[in-house]
């Protein structure tokens, strides 16, 4: 065994494989070099890239315009993580009224079909309008009239029913033959869905809530249309003073910056969960 | 290895067409406003066919869409009626345009400074010249100075204020990007952070419903507000938001602009015959009666 070597065929093979995998990364540098470069180029030797740059990418206006963004951007987090708690338990009570089979919940089924439908249809800008500018014009007793209190209540409902649909199709996306286990152990119909259903259906949809989730963190920024100025209504205030629009670059990085540990969390928790499901059947 | 070849082509055509597509087009849209090809720099460069504009023959006015009186009256600038169309119109006579040869356009307040070639020849819209902002746009010279009035609604507390010391317990509100903004911040400072708001509507609603106490706009539009919009509201008082300098409107260019020079002449020469200030009393002569506040 051990006085053996590689056949020339094989050293042959061997020789070829190596020069077509050099060929190939060096093709593969040559372009992705080439590409961006042309691109870098292309923008920066564009006419208007002085002036893109002096609007844009301002180092000045970056570092004027940060501490606000930064105080404001809590309004936005604060703002996300209520109405967050909120839409979780709101869009889950609207999907299983609309997977209900009892007749008796007709006509709540009904409701909850038309929340859908019509929440949906309306731009939630337009229900931050409506809500902030409408609830505290009627002048109910006991209400409160604040603009940020109204603003999170419109996120609450225009994403309840996205939200909602996304737990009704993970709840029908559940094999019938679930269903099927559960009644022949016995279990109601509110047992099934409670112990069977639901659990399954949540780990289904977890990476289509983080899509909404994800829009919810940045769609905090329509509460500006009442006046609550949050970070992005700072850094357009800030723009719309000084005629620069370096700070709407510099308000994206930190919206950036809060999505990636808010996807990473949930590619965790949907590792986990699929763990837990394969345990001991793999 | 030959699919796969076609497909890197492929994958990278798109790019290597986007860059080819981008160079000429930005190329041709900055050589036609190239000084030295322009009739502009011989003979005399106000003339009206010689001057460089958006569409030879036309001029383009921008303004942001609705136009409030008394700027602008029915929120249509094409009327000539309002203190910023009658202005706009009369700047066109004195360029040598017939009414007829002007053109609006509408450009949202937050567009009117983006980078590039711009939509008009000069825009209209209560814009104040300052330093910064003149960094990424061309103005002309001031065709109005703008005081500050503060509106309340009658019977609040807003109301009672008898100088700007009393202002700064209130809530305060005033549109995004203003001077009637800045002016809250650095003159009255008030205890609690100023309420913005996108537009003066917004802000209207929002005095109506008592999530604020008062609202600060330039005097002319909040006197507008005041006897047209509102019933109940009642004018506080003006000030001046800067000391010793006077806050002006000016007509906003694309940066680099030929046309600022003639305008500014034509602006020059209105304001010399009295036109401006005749326009002025025309459409903002309500305005001077409003207390004064220090």
């Amino acid at each position: 065994m051990s006085d053996w070597t590689p056949s020339q065929h094989e050293l042959e093979r061997r020789r070829l494989r190596r020069q077509l995998r050099t060929r190939s990364v060096a093709i593969a540098t040559v372009m992705t070099v080439v590409v961006f470069v042309a691109l870098g180029l292309g923008i920066t030797g564009s006419p208007g890239w002085a002036s893109v740059k002096e609007l844009f990418f301002s180092r000045a206006d970056a570092r004027e315009a940060l501490p606000d963004i930064w105080s404001a951007l809590w309004l936005n987090i604060k703002m996300f993580l209520i109405a967050e708690a909120f839409i979780l338990v709101f869009a889950m009570l609207i999907a299983l009224a609309r997977v209900s089979r009892s007749p008796w919940l007709t006509p709540l089924r009904l409701v909850a079909v038309a929340y859908t439908d019509v929440v949906r249809g309306i731009p939630t800008i337009l229900l931050v309008y409506l809500l902030a500018f409408g609830m505290p014009a009627l002048r109910l007793q006991g209400t409160p009239n604040s603009a940020f209190f109204w603003a999170t209540v419109a996120l609450i409902i225009s994403y309840s029913a996205y939200v909602a649909e996304v737990f009704r199709s993970g709840i029908q996306a559940v094999h019938p033959s679930q269903w099927a286990s559960a009644e022949a152990l016995g279990l109601s119909r509110p047992q099934t869905l409670r112990h069977v259903v639901v659990p399954q259906a949540v780990r289904r949809v977890v990476p289509p809530l983080l899509n909404d989730f994800v829009s919810l963190q940045k769609d905090t920024a329509l509460a500006s249309a009442a006046g609550v100025f949050e970070a992005v209504f700072v850094a357009r205030d800030y723009g719309n003073y000084n005629f620069n629009y370096t700070p709407l670059v510099v308000v994206s990085c930190f919206f950036i910056v809060l999505t990636v540990p808010l996807a990473r969390l949930c590619d965790g928790l949907t590792a986990r969960m699929r763990r837990r499901e394969l345990a001991g059947a793999l | 290895m030959r699919v796969r070849r076609t497909l890197a082509a492929v994958a990278v055509l798109p790019l290597a067409l986007a860059a080819v597509a981008c160079a000429p087009e930005s190329d041709g849209g900055s050589s036609a406003k190239d000084p030295s090809g322009s009739p502009a720099a011989t003979g005399d460069a106000c003339a009206t066919d010689a001057l460089a504009l958006r569409t030879p023959g036309q001029l383009t006015i921008g303004t942001d869409s609705p136009a409030y009186e008394p700027w602008f009256v029915d929120n249509d600038p094409t009327n000539g009626k309002g203190y910023e169309s009658a202005v706009a119109y009369a700047v066109a006579e004195q360029l040598g345009f017939s009414k007829d040869q002007v053109k609006w356009v509408k450009v949202p307040f937050n567009s009117s400074y983006k980078a590039g070639p711009k939509d008009f020849d000069f825009d209209i819209n209560q814009i104040s010249i300052s330093e910064k902002r003149a960094r990424a746009v061309d103005f002309s010279d001031g065709y109005y100075a703008a005081g500050q009035a503060v509106l309340a609604l009658k019977g609040t507390k807003g109301a009672e204020a008898k100088s700007l010391a009393d202002l700064k317990g209130l809530r305060l509100a005033a549109q995004t990007g203003t001077t009637s903004l800045t002016a809250i911040r650095d003159v009255i400072k008030p205890d609690t952070d100023p309420v913005v708001f996108e537009d003066t509507n917004a802000a209207k609603q929002a005095l109506q419903n008592d999530q604020v106490d008062a609202i600060v706009a330039d005097v002319p539009t909040a006197f507008y507000i005041s006897s047209a919009e509102i019933d109940n509201s009642v004018l506080v008082g003006q000030f001046q938001p800067e000391a010793g300098e006077q806050e002006e409107f000016g007509l906003l260019f694309e940066k680099g602009s030929e046309l600022v020079p003639c305008v500014n002449t034509a602006l020059g020469a209105l304001q010399d015959d009295g036109t401006i200030a005749q326009l002025e009393q025309q459409w903002l002569s309500d305005a001077v009666d409003v207390p004064v506040l220090q």
